[in-house]
């Protein structure tokens, strides 16, 4: 009996969110005395050396000609002949789209296998906490059946760090192809900030900004400080910046160090994905925000005057600080 | 082409939920109801489709006589039939909803399912892959385009994912789970509403679907997370520069 930990691979490279997982998996490897073993797709040598240190039993490679582009179909299938082979109590990996897409195809894979989504908290081998209603209430359930499946919410997990020893990295050819389902592109959001669930700050962006041309006084901020952009989803809606920068309930969870939201009301969905953040800014011209409920730090005012003002101030300060 | 949408019954997604003062469940005395959001996306999707391609839509809902009030509002927007498997107030768990859905899609053989990515109460987003899996379709989940080529029996869906736009292939008949832009839905217009009364909608007890009702997965307990401590307004931005040195929250 063991546990397998899913590790997603963006062109061949490991995603960190992934990490948020294996930390999830030794909480529980240490409650119910299982190793956990590590399964992936597509590693370049890097990303096989890195999961290899991640004191696994053992790192599984899964290989075949139609799995090198994602498909939940053809993946569900040779996660389900890994778990087999490990008599896999637990499947778990991190809740991103790849993660939400995946883990659920596994249950009629699995006999005797149910799922819980987003865990948050480990309490005991079958009681697990997870956020329902937005992030409103916490829950905490129970899951009997013989084979646990769980997505993890990545920022409620710290990044498992390198171990000393070794893991053996082992491949495994899978044969079957389920063909009733072929991927096409993938058209990526091309950004030379930091990606939005990695970042240690994030800049984001709400309807406020009023037209997409204003975007630039907020990307301006962001590159002072290195940070990453967010939006809500009034800007995606609008299609003002791409969809995968919405933060919240449907869109990214992020926890970085620093949050600053601008021009962004705190609708319930959007607070979701962010109030986990070690401290949140809120800048907005009506004092009865709802963000500011949530923010350490508040300035009621105009973005279009104290975000250019604010750019000015820190871009001074990083240059003293720097020479 | 027919098209089956599962439509769930969700609070209004604008509602603070709050537990009752006891703690022992969610307090439902100032809850507005509504067709899940991401399930009225999914029936305008399949209204439009059917207006593209003729057939038919039919709405199905698994839980208690009062959602027939969601199932008429979806067959007001102009969904064709509805079909409500009674689950008498019994505490269904996800694995069991999705049997119960892969029956009645066994029994009504559609060439699509579209349904929600995600219900906005218990926040799973798991129905659609879970049921794709028992019938053995292919998933075309978070969709934010759906172009279907009914002639060759086949559907193009683009997805919203952490990276970008994925496009896949699925052929029919497949699920398909929407996103919050695949589109905008209508409103049931007052025509609509005085047609839906006459639509046929149908009672089915769950129990006589002959699935298995012992959950796996059950509810412990439910509470309220620590709320974050208020925080302060500063009047400027000098202030606001003091405070992020203060809590060292800059990275220079
Ligand atoms: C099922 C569902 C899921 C959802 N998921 C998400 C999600 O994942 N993420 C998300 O973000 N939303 C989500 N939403 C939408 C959410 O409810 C809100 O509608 C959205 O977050 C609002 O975006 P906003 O704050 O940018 O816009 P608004 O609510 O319009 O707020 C704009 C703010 O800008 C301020 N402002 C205007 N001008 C200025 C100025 N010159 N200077 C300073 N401040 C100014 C205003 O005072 C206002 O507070 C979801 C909704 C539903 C129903
Ligand atoms: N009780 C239900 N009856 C009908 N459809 C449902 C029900 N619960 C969930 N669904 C469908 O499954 C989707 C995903 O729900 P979930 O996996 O619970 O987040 C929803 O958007 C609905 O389309």
């Amino acid at each position: 009996m063991s546990i397998l930990v899913i590790a997603e691979t963006r062109n061949g490279e490991l995603k960190k969110a992934s990490l948020s997982a294996v930390t999830c998996a030794k909480i529980l490897a240490e409650k119910t005395g299982l190793n956990y073993n590590i399964l992936t797709f597509e590693p370049s040598e890097k990303a096989k050396e890195e999961l290899s240190q991640l004191g696994a039993e053992k790192v599984f490679v899964a290989k075949g000609e139609h799995l090198k582009n994602y498909t939940a179909e053809n993946y569900a299938i040779a996660v389900s002949e890994i778990a087999k082979k490990v008599d896999a109590k637990y499947i778990l990996a991190t809740a991103t789209t790849f993660g939400k897409d995946l883990l659920p195809r596994l249950v009629s894979k699995i006999p005797n296998s149910a799922m819980i989504s987003e865990v948050i908290e480990v309490i005991d081998a079958e009681t697990f906490k997870k956020l329902v209603y937005a992030g409103d209430i916490i829950s905490t359930l129970k899951i009997k059946s013989e084979k646990k499946i769980l997505s993890v919410r990545g920022t409620a997990f710290d990044k498992a760090g390198k171990v000393d020893k070794k893991s053996d990295v082992v491949e495994e050819e899978i044969k079957e192809n389920y063909t009733r389902k072929r991927f096409i592109t993938l058209e990526e959001t091309k950004s030379e900030r930091p990606e939005l669930t990695e970042a240690s700050i994030v800049v984001s962006v709400g309807r406020g900004i009023k037209d997409p041309e204003n975007i630039k006084i907020v990307e301006e901020l962001a590159d002072v400080l290195g940070a990453a952009i967010g939006a809500s989803r009034a800007v995606v809606d609008a299609g003002w910046l791409p969809n995968d920068f919405q933060v919240g309930q449907t869109g990214k969870t992020v926890a970085p160090q620093l949050y600053i939201a601008i021009g962004i009301s705190g609708a319930i969905q959007h607070v979701a994905g962010m109030k986990d953040s070690k401290v949140i800014v809120a800048i907005n011209k009506d004092p009865e925000a709802p963000i500011f409920q949530i923010a350490d730090i508040g300035l009621v005012a105009d973005l279009f005057q104290v975000v250019p003002e604010l750019t000015q101030k820190l871009k001074k300060l990083k240059q003293e600080s720097a020479g | 082409m027919k098209i089956l949408v599962p439509v769930k019954r969700t609070q209004d997604p604008y509602v603070k939920v709050r537990l009752k003062p006891d703690g022992s469940g969610i307090d439902t005395s100032n809850i507005k109801y509504a067709i899940n959001t991401f399930d009225e996306i999914a029936v305008e999707e399949a209204l439009r489709k059917k207006e593209e391609f003729g057939g038919e839509v039919v709405v199905v809902s698994v839980g208690t006589q009062e959602w027939t009030e969601q199932i008429r509002v979806a067959l007001a927007m102009g969904a064709d039939r509805g079909i409500l498997v009674d689950t008498g107030g019994k505490y269904i768990d996800h694995v069991i909803l999705a049997k119960v859905l892969a029956k009645i899609i066994e029994e009504e053989k559609p060439d699509l399912v579209i349904m929600g990515k995600q219900a906005i109460d218990d926040d799973a987003n798991q129905v659609g892959q879970i049921l794709a899996g028992l019938l053995d379709w292919p998933q075309a989940t978070f969709a934010y385009k759906v172009e279907v080529n009914l002639q060759d029996r086949k559907a193009k869906v683009i997805r919203e994912v952490d990276g970008g736009l994925e496009t896949v292939e699925v052929d029919l008949p497949a699920i398909i789970t929407a996103d919050l832009r695949l589109n905008q839905p209508r409103y049931a217009s007052l025509p609509g509403i005085m047609r839906a009364r006459q639509k046929p909608l149908k009672t089915i007890k769950i129990e006589e679907l002959g699935v298995d009702l012992t959950p796996y997965v059950t509810i412990e307990k439910l509470e309220t997370p620590p709320p974050r401590k208020a925080g302060v307004k500063v009047k400027d931005v000098d202030e606001l520069i003091e405070k992020l040195k203060e809590k060292k929250a800059l990275p220079f």
